[in-house]
């Protein structure tokens, strides 16, 4: 077979990955040839101040670098993304979509490329994939999912707790503490209803605190152990319900709701998945200036945000350029920066210049914000039947009255 | 121009009821009155000759101008004026804007605006083209809806009870009004005053009870 | 544009126009009830999704609480708008309350329920006014005094906003009753003003008024955003069952959402018929009291009218209480429990969203001045086209459908509809989303006025020898002005405040001052709410203030078109 020969066939195999019609990732400057005059739609959530105002600020870069027009489209929920890319399925409109770009992670995830509703892979072949820390951070899986390319990281998080110092100095080491210190103060802490994400973020916290299996999270549901391994959390959360706000009789609906409760001095520790989140909100007026941030002795859950492209999206070499401009140092560097962002980078500082290096370790992480070394490494995320799972019993356990 | 107002065999129906049935003949310069009690269907004669039957209600029988049949014609192409007794001066126009409104078409702006200001003098009210009719006393409005009608260049006259709501001193006054300036037209007067037919003049036609 | 000249082709024309999309939406979600949702991966038909549904916790606490909370918001904001006309109607200050309902009407539900949360919340402003002197309290205090389990802030949030509604269309109808005249009548046989005005006008109105009623109904069971900021949270109404399901990333969920969605269409229509039933129960009832001939006491007469009053004060005090704690939020820079005012104020959060007040205003006005324009023209000619004697929209009270068929029911279905017809995103299909919304509100509000114009201005006008199109534009047209300008500020109002309708259509692609906000509203960021309610609400408001002054400044001249 002459070498014309093999690429030709090479090329006809890998045909149904790219099975989609769209730029090749592979070539490069044809994609930002491409890209030039493109309008991006990114449909992210748009609850936060400070993210709308960095994507604001991603556009306006995008815009002069590359000439790609950066649309936000502000969603209250990501699922409306979700739901937006299935109509389009179901209406047979298979190219020209209205969404080019998802904020995305986990179990939206996980449902949209089951379903087969994305683009890619292309992730890897981003030019600035090349100083993504892909073995240190979990950006290569999503939930135990493999991501396979079709999504690009831009942001790690980790669950940090946030506590009012004026009404409560100490740190809490473990979902132990937390239960016998709300036992002290009832009435103090609440965290988001689930399903809301960090609502089931919570729930899962304290399932790998308090488990003895671990290793069984990693692995999807098994009925047959799946009594056993989450008994320890049911038995914590009977104890703890009429402990908290409202006696459990309430929650508060997202995350953000429960940042206003500590500002208005209802609650004095609530759980956050943005380790920079508590300093950001500082800075922003949001939150007192008493609080800071704890992680537990075990370690906290951590994951990386992603941004996904959808199977029919219309700018895809758009999309995939503001990918890698989230990327880039000088991205990273504004989203880690806790006055704007606060957002972990996804970046191994080996790989970087010297210039950039120091860039990063002239950044001032903020008053509530805890350094690398006390945040300490993150426990990896369990596989999400786990959390379809808990949240239904928590459902069945919390959520539906007396 | 000129010519009669025929009913032949004209009856209206309220759904299977039939609340009338006349032939009349109203000659130009002719005032005939019908009368009759409440619900004798008096307006409903009026509206089956101007075409404006509201629904339910029918009409059998010929309305003619002259030759002309005017069943087959809508309403604004029969050239029937009427007069109610509400003055109906349309209160979003001026007076002068409520004569303009009648006056048939045709002419430039100015020579329009002069026949107006014409007819405002005409009947006592000079100098009142730009006043809200809503600001006029009833015998001037009576007056400014008698004039508008008239400006309409009808070719026959109706008058649904125009004097009922006016007090005594000025129902004669308007009516005489109306007598003169409708000569030359077939008019026919829907009334229960018996003063209303006295002057009118004419025969009388009862219908009902 | 008469009824039986050849445009009698028109009103099914319109009626399938309007019905066409409630229609293809019910069907999109029928399917996916049935279990039928390819695109998910799910194909052929089971009844898995209603199993599921009947197997979700709490599903009978939240259907009790749907039915519950609507109905009691319903009857309860029905009692309020009687009363108040009862005791005040034809006086001084219920005219006041006329002019002033615009206002409380333009505020959107999200706005109210805010203010009333910012309000009434163990740490808000009530709370913080009162302590600690009062109340002792230095933290807030650990009250369910929101979400609580029965849902009584929840219906506090839909009764300060659908009084103003229902009171607006009970004013559009009153001129019909000749409601002086019946008082009238009813005093000289001896009964008291009130009681006059329940026996004597009521009956004569409420025939009117049945169909915004129905629509206050079925909104107040279905309610989303409302409910999101006020209802209780374990369980949640179904409404908030259905968009946690439809936000559910297991995609399985989606087909139990559109079961949810079928068992809340089911669940208003029943509760629609109960509603009949109830208003035939009453009217009998009423007919036994009426021929008891009971003529009450000069006592009772007075306590309900003082009732109304107080009732009215109360309404209007949370709805403007609600937006001071609106506008204090947007100005407020730190702001801790107990202080009674914010320790210092400044402008920075409405500089920070200033920049994005510009587009999202213009996609508002554009979207909602296209809309109602078109509303208004349709509606126009459905009335005017209507057979002499018969009210357009009796014939058609299917075009009502989207006011009682919940959104979250046909919304999804009709996005995948319009996305097939190649109208997936853009202007066009939010204007087409909107219309299906924004028309019938236009109808309902513009039916009673044209059927309240004397019609012998138009006899008048024909005996003056003019045609069809001048009647209309110079004589029928001119003396609607007022209450045409009233339905487009109403039309206007419900465009500004649609947020589903604009994200599904749209897809995602027209920001409006409502989307912007309700995103924003998710981030529960309490000063970036309060700017952005505060400028829906303006925005809502801008279309009555024309309404209340066109007519003063257009018939400054004109005696008898200058009020109402």
């Amino acid at each position: 077979m002459s070498l014309k020969q093999t690429l030709a066939l090479a090329a006809l195999t890998l045909w149904p990955a790219l099975a989609s019609a769209g730029p090749t990732p592979t070539n490069w400057p044809g994609i930002l040839a491409e890209a030039r005059g493109q309008t991006v739609y990114w449909n992210a959530w748009g609850g936060s101040t400070t993210t709308n105002a960095f994507i604001d600020w991603v556009g306006t870069r995008v815009a002069t670098e590359y000439g790609v027009k950066l649309e936000h489209v502000k969603l209250a929920d990501t699922a409306d993304a979700v739901t937006r890319v299935l109509a389009e399925r179901q209406a047979g409109l298979d190219g020209g979509g209205a969404i080019d770009l998802i904020w995305i992670n986990g179990a939206n995830f996980a449902a949209m490329k089951d379903a087969g509703l994305l683009f890619g892979p292309f992730a890897e072949n981003l030019p600035n994939w090349a100083l993504v820390d892909s073995n240190g951070k979990t950006v290569t899986t999503d939930f135990t999912v493999p991501v396979e390319g079709f999504e690009s990281p831009w942001a790690m998080a980790q669950v940090v707790f946030m506590h009012d110092t004026a009404d409560l100095p100490e740190r809490l080491g473990s979902m132990s503490a937390i239960l016998d210190w709300a036992r002290a103060h009832p009435g103090r802490f609440t965290y988001p209803q689930p399903p809301d994400f960090l609502g089931t973020t919570f729930l899962k916290q304290a399932l790998v605190d308090l488990t003895s299996d671990a290793a069984a999270l990693q692995q999807p549901v098994d009925d047959a152990t799946y009594a056993v391994v989450t008994a320890p959390l049911w038995t914590y959360l009977d104890a703890l319900t009429p402990l908290l706000w409202r006696q459990g009789r309430a929650y508060p609906a997202t995350g953000p709701a429960q940042l206003q409760l500590i500002a208005d001095d209802e609650i004095d520790l609530a759980i956050s998945f943005s380790p920079g989140e508590a300093t950001a909100a500082i800075a922003d007026g949001q939150l007192p200036d008493t609080v800071r941030t704890f992680v537990l002795d075990g370690g906290t859950i951590g994951n990386a945000s992603f941004v996904a492209i959808p199977y029919n999206a219309s700018a895809k070499a758009g999309a995939m350029v503001v990918a890698n401009f989230l990327l880039s140092p000088e991205a990273q560097l504004r989203a880690q920066d806790p006055a704007i962002l606060g957002y972990g980078t996804v970046l191994d500082m080996a790989r970087l210049t010297e210039a950039d290096r120091a860039a990063f370790d002239a950044l001032d992480l903020g008053l509530a914000t805890l350094g690398p070394a006390e945040l300490g490494p993150a426990r990896p995320e369990p596989h999400p039947s786990w959390m379809t799972r808990i949240a239904a019993d928590w459902a069945q356990r919390y959520g539906a009255g007396l | 121009m000129d010519e009669p107002l025929i009913l032949d065999d004209l009856a209206v129906f309220s759904g299977a009821r039939r609340l009338l049935q006349l032939s009349l003949t109203v000659r130009p310069g002719q005032v005939v009155t019908v009368m009759g009690p409440s619900g004798s269907g008096k307006s409903s004669l009026l509206a089956a000759i101007t075409g404006t039957l509201p629904a339910g209600m029918r009409a059998t029988g010929q309305v003619l101008l002259g030759k002309m049949n005017l069943g087959a014609l809508p309403p604004e192409r029969r050239r029937i004026g009427i007069l109610f007794q509400d003055d109906l001066l349309f209160p979003h126009l001026s007076v002068g804007g409520n004569l303009a409104f009648g006056l048939a078409q045709g002419g430039s702006r100015a020579e329009r605006r002069a026949r107006v200001d014409a007819a405002l003098a005409d009947i006592g009210l000079a100098g009142f083209a730009d006043r809200d009719p809503a600001t006029l006393s009833g015998g001037e409005k009576a007056r400014v809806a008698l004039m508008r009608t008239l400006l309409s260049e009808p070719c026959a006259l109706l008058l649904d009870e125009p004097f009922a709501k006016l007090d005594q001193s000025l129902r004669a006054q308007v009516r005489q009004l109306v007598f003169d300036r409708a000569r030359g037209l077939p008019v026919i007067l829907v009334t229960h005053d018996p003063a209303d037919a006295d002057a009118a003049g004419g025969p009388v036609v009862t219908i009902g009870g | 544009m008469r009824g039986r000249s050849g445009t009698g082709l028109l009103p099914p024309v319109i009626l399938g126009l309007m019905l066409l999309p409630v229609a293809a939406g019910l069907a999109g979600t029928v399917m996916p009830a049935m279990g039928h949702l390819p695109a998910a991966g799910f194909s052929g038909f089971s009844l898995m999704p209603f199993a599921m549904l009947a197997e979700t916790p709490g599903l009978g606490r939240a259907v009790g609480l749907s039915i519950w909370t609507g109905i009691a918001a319903t009857a309860l904001s029905l009692a309020i708008t009687i009363l108040i006309a009862a005791g005040w109607a034809g006086t001084r200050a219920f005219g006041r309350l006329e002019r002033g309902l615009a206002p409380l009407l333009a505020v959107p539900h999200a706005a109210a329920a805010f203010g009333l949360a910012f309000l009434i919340a163990p740490s808000g402003w009530i709370a913080r006014l009162v302590s600690p002197w009062l109340t002792g309290w230095t933290r807030p205090p650990d009250l369910l005094v929101l979400a609580d389990p029965a849902g009584l802030a929840l219906i506090a949030g839909l009764v300060i906003k659908e009084v103003p509604f229902l009171m607006l269309m009970l004013v559009a109808a009153l001129p019909q009753a000749n409601p002086a005249q019946r008082i009238r009548l009813a005093r000289s046989l001896g009964y008291g003003p009130v009681r006059g005005w329940l026996r004597g006008v009521l009956p004569a109105i409420y025939p009117q008024i049945r169909l915004p009623i129905y629509a206050v109904l079925a909104y107040s069971m279905t309610a989303i955003d409302t409910a999101l900021i006020l209802g209780p949270t374990t369980p949640p109404t179904l409404s908030i069952l259905i968009l946690r399901w439809t936000a559910q990333p297991a995609l399985d969920y989606r087909l139990v959402a559109a079961a949810g969605a079928m068992l809340q269409l089911g669940l208003v229509v029943g509760a629609l018929a109960l509603w009949r039933l109830a208003e035939i129960g009453y009217a009998r009832l009423m007919v036994m009291r009426v021929c008891a001939g009971a003529r009450g006491g000069h006592g009772a007469e007075t306590a309900l009218r003082a009732l109304g009053g107080a009732v009215t004060a109360l309404v209007s005090g949370i709805l403007g209480g609600g937006l001071v704690t609106l506008a204090l939020w947007s100005i407020a820079g730190p702001w801790g429990f107990p202080m009674p005012l914010p320790e210092a104020l400044t402008g920075v959060t409405w500089a920070r969203h200033a920049a994005h007040f510009g587009e999202a205003s213009l996609n508002t006005a554009f979207v909602a001045l296209t809309t109602t324009a078109i509303a208004l023209v349709l509606a126009l000619t459905l009335i005017e086209t209507a057979p002499a004697g018969q009210r357009a929209d009796r014939a058609g009270w299917l075009i009502y459908l989207p006011l009682i068929v919940p959104q979250i029911s046909f919304l999804p279905g009709l996005q995948t509809a319009l996305i097939g017809m190649g109208l997936g995103q853009g202007f066009t299909p939010v204007v087409m989303a909107h219309l299906v919304f924004v028309f019938p509100y236009v109808l309902l509000s513009l039916a009673d006025p044209h059927a309240a114009l004397d019609p012998r201005y138009d006899q008048m006008a024909r005996s003056l020898r003019q045609g069809a199109w001048a009647r209309l534009w110079r004589v029928r047209l001119p003396l609607l002005l007022r209450p045409m300008l009233t339905a487009a500020a109403v039309g206007m109002s419900v465009s500004v405040a649609l947020y589903l309708p604009t994200l599904l259509a749209g897809g995602g692609r027209i920001a409006t001052l409502t989307t912007e906000a309700l995103a924003l509203a998710a981030g529960g960021d309490r000063r970036a709410i309060s700017v952005f309610a505060l400028v829906q609400g303006a925005a809502a408001l801008v279309p009555f203030v024309v309404a209340a002054l066109g007519p003063a400044i257009i018939w400054r001249n004109r005696r008898d078109l200058r009020h109402g």
